[in-house]
């Protein structure tokens, strides 16, 4: 498939070669020209780290904000014009870590954004120190002693709080990972794809070839809508699913329950304030 | 009962006091209403404790025959609720001071006799009635009779008041405020109080609104669609209003899950086309202190309310200080400039209000409402608000392909388009970046970058909101304020009669307006007042302008400075200067 719309010339790529983050740009790119999303409708959030780089390495409006801050933005982004595609992209220590207050959270209010994690289980940009889904025992030169923290495990806290969409991806399979995002970006409601990446400078444990004998792609006559089983699987521990783990189609989008959009979807920046109305709320004052 | 009298003819000073639950703020929302629509000139403040139950929270309520707007420390006539509301107004109270209360119950052997009672037996009056819940409103009834209120527009008021609700609770309601206005015929009649204060036909037209309201509507003038916050007090009240009249105004209201989601929410908001603003207090907003410096960086427009509390941490939650001003103005590490409004009137916090969306719109930077828990909490009436005053300027453009976000520009400021307005692109990064929007390293480009943004500086200073002078031209003496204390200190020269001293009020902080200093030289003798420890505002001045403030009134135990207060500091002053 030819991403030419989304391609930049001439850019100076921050990731290191043989880095996960290449496949997953590509598989994005891939996606979102699949399901025809045009650049200037479209806008890419995300936080602070290797994986947060990502916008800048395609061609759209992006909204590169502070650490751990990308969902905040990209709910009210989608809010504000709901024209717009959001998709707030970032690495596993700004969204699971210094961000996991607003990870909770937007599984609860449901924006009609997606959310796309690269989850490495390493700090790469400050180089090597554990993340929140770094594995028990993995040294570290701060976790001198290895880790001892419980992996945080985002799928089975989004199933757990009724997410409208969860799914994994393993960032080695280009195909699988672009089928993943497609559905999760046409998906209404706030979907998460969790993508296992390997980190070659800094994550020697979690490899391509770890991660190929540690996931498994759920099969094909698995029931994403079956929540009980959907938070099985997402507690297994020898080895990670693939796939898309759960969905929940009634659950109703942040926008849908705003008034504004009770009557019309016309984007905030086309209306104008009625001061009529502004006038009769003064004078109302009057009356006590 | 004793022989008590009291007469007023002007303007009196009532306070009511008692534990949280007791329904003070009930007759404070009836009684400021219900005076006004009956012709009476009213301001209302509270002070309370940081709890749901219990404690003593008291009600100011100003009732005259002429505008009033502040703090007074005179009580005329105080209705303790219980007693430890006596212990809590303790020094407020003189020998001129009425207290209406029972006495039995109320009063303690230290002060049983050396006060000014008038014993009403509320509890078994309220007891009959149904309960001694009734307490606070046979308090209203009693104020109203006191006041000649129409019996008539009382009961009629009372009854809109409680509707719809429970017809048997309305009734009973209704009984003990006409119960309480038999007691203050009595009292009339019987010549212990007299009470003459003129009414005004035109004030029962006029509006009545807290600094809360005033800043929301405010944000409504200046276009506000969006406001997301997290509750904290005192700045709660702001996001109430607005999601109150989210419907009417195409408003998106939301709680955020903290303060720093609710700031980074309002940046993308702005983003999207968004006008949007967040409210917060004290750690609230330290909390919201690195996505100022975003704003900063991504030359974001964004409406800060600060309503300032006693700090650092929790400190005094539900009180006031002016303490927050240096917070506000180093807020978000690096350097970038903002504008700082600090309001003193009502209609001022609508006027500012609705400038600081256009100017945040216009120079793409954050500007900050700094208010404080005095004065969102403070009603009086006015005669209206002029919205013809108020426009929502809008300075979005409509992109092209060749469209860069951050383009270089003498005057700081590029045309800023937001994502789905035309064929470009539009990029903001918390990096440093291109004109683009692109990550940059480049060390140059950074300079450039750097000066651009604080080239704004010299727009916003040229728009800079002079500070105004009350009083005369030639004076010898000049007081400086800033904020909330502006009536009070208005009041408190009115009262003190000098010619000689005037009064320079700053609704706008930052940038210091170019003629400050001017002012300051003029005078042989300068005193500043601020409700903080370390005299920030003085300080700012004097790194703006590099003037040595003479003296300093400062205040810093969370309430408001009285008139009295502020009248007698200054003529301390002005005894030893002579």
């Amino acid at each position: 498939m030819n991403t030419e719309r989304f391609d930049m010339e001439n850019i100076d790529i921050a990731w290191c070669p043989g880095c996960g983050n290449f496949g997953i740009l590509k598989a994005l790119k891939t996606a979102l020209v699949e399901i025809d999303i045009k650049p200037e409708k479209l806008v890419m959030v995300s936080g602070i780290g290797q994986a947060a780089k990502i916008p800048h390495y395609l061609k759209t409006s992006i909204f590169n904000g502070l650490h751990g801050r990308a969902l905040p933005p990209a709910t009210a982004i989608k809010a504000v014009n709901s024209d717009l595609t959001v998709i707030a992209e970032s690495g596993d220590g700004d969204m699971y870590g210094e961000g996991g207050n607003h990870f909770i959270h937007a599984i609860r209010r449901n924006p009609d954004i997606t959310n796309i994690i690269h989850n490495n289980m390493v700090y790469g940009l400050t180089k090597g120190q554990a993340s929140p889904t770094s594995q028990s025992g993995f040294i570290t030169p701060v976790q001198v002693n290895g880790t001892h923290s419980e992996p945080f495990n985002p799928v089975a806290v989004a199933i757990s709080l009724d997410v409208s969409f969860i799914a994994r991806a393993f960032a080695g399979d280009h195909e699988q990972t672009k089928e993943i995002m497609k559905k999760a970006i046409i998906h209404q409601g706030y979907s998460i794809v969790d993508i296992l990446q390997p980190c070659v400078t800094f994550n020697k444990l979690n490899t391509y070839k770890w991660f190929k004998d540690h996931t498994y792609y759920l099969e094909d006559n698995y029931d994403p809508f079956d929540r009980t089983e959907a938070f099985k699987r997402a507690i297994e521990k020898d080895k990670f699913p693939l796939g898309i783990f759960y969905i929940n189609p009634d659950k109703p989008c942040f926008n849908e329950t705003l008034p504004v959009y009770s009557a019309s979807t016309t984007p905030l920046f086309r209306r104008e304030m009625d001061i009529e109305k502004l006038v009769s709320l003064v004078n109302s004052k009057r009356a006590g | 009962m004793g022989n008590s009298i009291l007469k007023k003819t002007e303007a009196i000073s009532i306070v009511l006091c008692g534990e949280a639950g007791h329904g003070i703020q009930t007759v404070e929302q009836i009684l400021t209403r219900l005076l006004k629509l009956s012709g009476f000139h009213i301001f209302a403040t509270k002070e309370y404790m940081s709890r749901v139950r219990g404690g003593s929270n008291s009600t100011e309520i100003r009732v005259s025959s002429e505008r009033v707007s502040s703090l007074l420390n005179r009580i005329d006539i105080l209705i303790p609720f219980d007693h430890a509301a006596l212990k809590h107004v303790k020094k407020r109270i003189s020998n001129e001071t009425v207290i209406l209360a029972d006495r039995e119950i109320i009063a303690d052997k230290e002060n049983n006799n050396d006060l000014n009672w008038i014993d009403v037996p509320f509890s078994r009056i309220a007891s009959e009635i149904g309960g001694t819940i009734y307490t606070n409103i046979l308090s209203a009834g009693i104020i109203a009779g006191l006041l000649k209120v129409g019996v008539d527009d009382l009961d009629h008021y009372i009854e809109q008041f409680f509707s719809p609700g429970d017809k048997n609770t309305i009734g009973k309601n209704r009984n003990a405020a006409k119960k309480g206005y038999e007691i203050a015929q009595e009292l009339i009649n019987s010549g212990k109080i007299k009470i003459d204060v003129a009414r005004n036909a035109g004030v029962t037209e006029e509006i009545i609104i807290n600094g809360a309201e005033a800043v929301g509507i405010g944000a409504i003038a200046g276009g506000c669609n969006f406001i997301s916050s997290y509750p904290m007090s005192p700045s709660t009240a702001v996001l109430t209003f607005l999601s109150r009249n989210a419907r009417d105004f195409n408003l998106i209201s939301e709680q955020a899950e903290d303060e720093i989601s609710a700031i980074n929410m309002a940046l993308g908001a702005w983003y999207a086309g968004g006008r949007a603003m967040v409210t917060t207090s004290g750690g609230g907003f330290a909390l919201m202190e690195e996505a100022v410096g975003l704003a900063g960086m991504i030359e974001s427009p964004i409406v800060i309310h600060l309503a300032q509390r006693p700090g650092p941490a929790t400190g005094l939650p539900t009180r006031t200080e002016q303490g927050d001003l240096q917070l506000a103005l180093y807020s978000g590490h690096g350097e970038f400039p903002k504008i700082i409004f600090a309001p003193g009137k009502l209609e001022d916090a609508v006027y500012l209000t609705h400038q600081a969306f256009n100017l945040a719109d216009k120079y793409q930077i954050p500007v900050f409402i700094l208010t404080d828990q005095y004065f969102m909490d403070s009603y009086y009436n006015l005669p209206s608000l002029n919205l013809s005053e108020t426009r929502i300027t809008q300075y979005i453009a409509k992109t092209d392909q060749d469209y860069k976000r951050y383009r270089l520009s003498k005057d700081g400021i590029s045309p800023r388009g937001i994502p789905g307005y035309g064929e470009g692109l539009v990029l903001a990064d918390s990096d440093e970046h291109d004109e683009e929007g692109h990550i940059t390293e480049d060390l140059d480009l950074r300079i450039e970058m750097v000066n651009k943004r604080l080239a704004k500086l010299r727009g916003i200073t040229e728009e800079a909101i002079p500070p105004e002078l009350v009083g005369r031209e030639d004076y010898r003496t000049l007081v400086i304020g800033w904020g909330s204390t502006f009536h009070v200190i208005c009041e408190a020269l009115d009262n003190l009669e000098r010619t000689d001293v005037a009064f320079l009020h700053f609704k706008q902080v930052y940038p210091v307006h170019p003629d400050t200093l001017e002012y300051l030289k003029k005078a042989e003798h300068t005193i500043m007042i601020e409700g903080n420890a370390t005299c920030q505002f003085g300080r700012l001045v004097k790194i703006t302008t590099g003037f040595d403030i003479n003296d300093k009134i400062l205040k810093y135990n969370g309430i408001q400075f009285t008139v009295e207060e502020v009248g007698e500091q200054i003529k301390a002053i002005l005894g030893r200067e002579e």
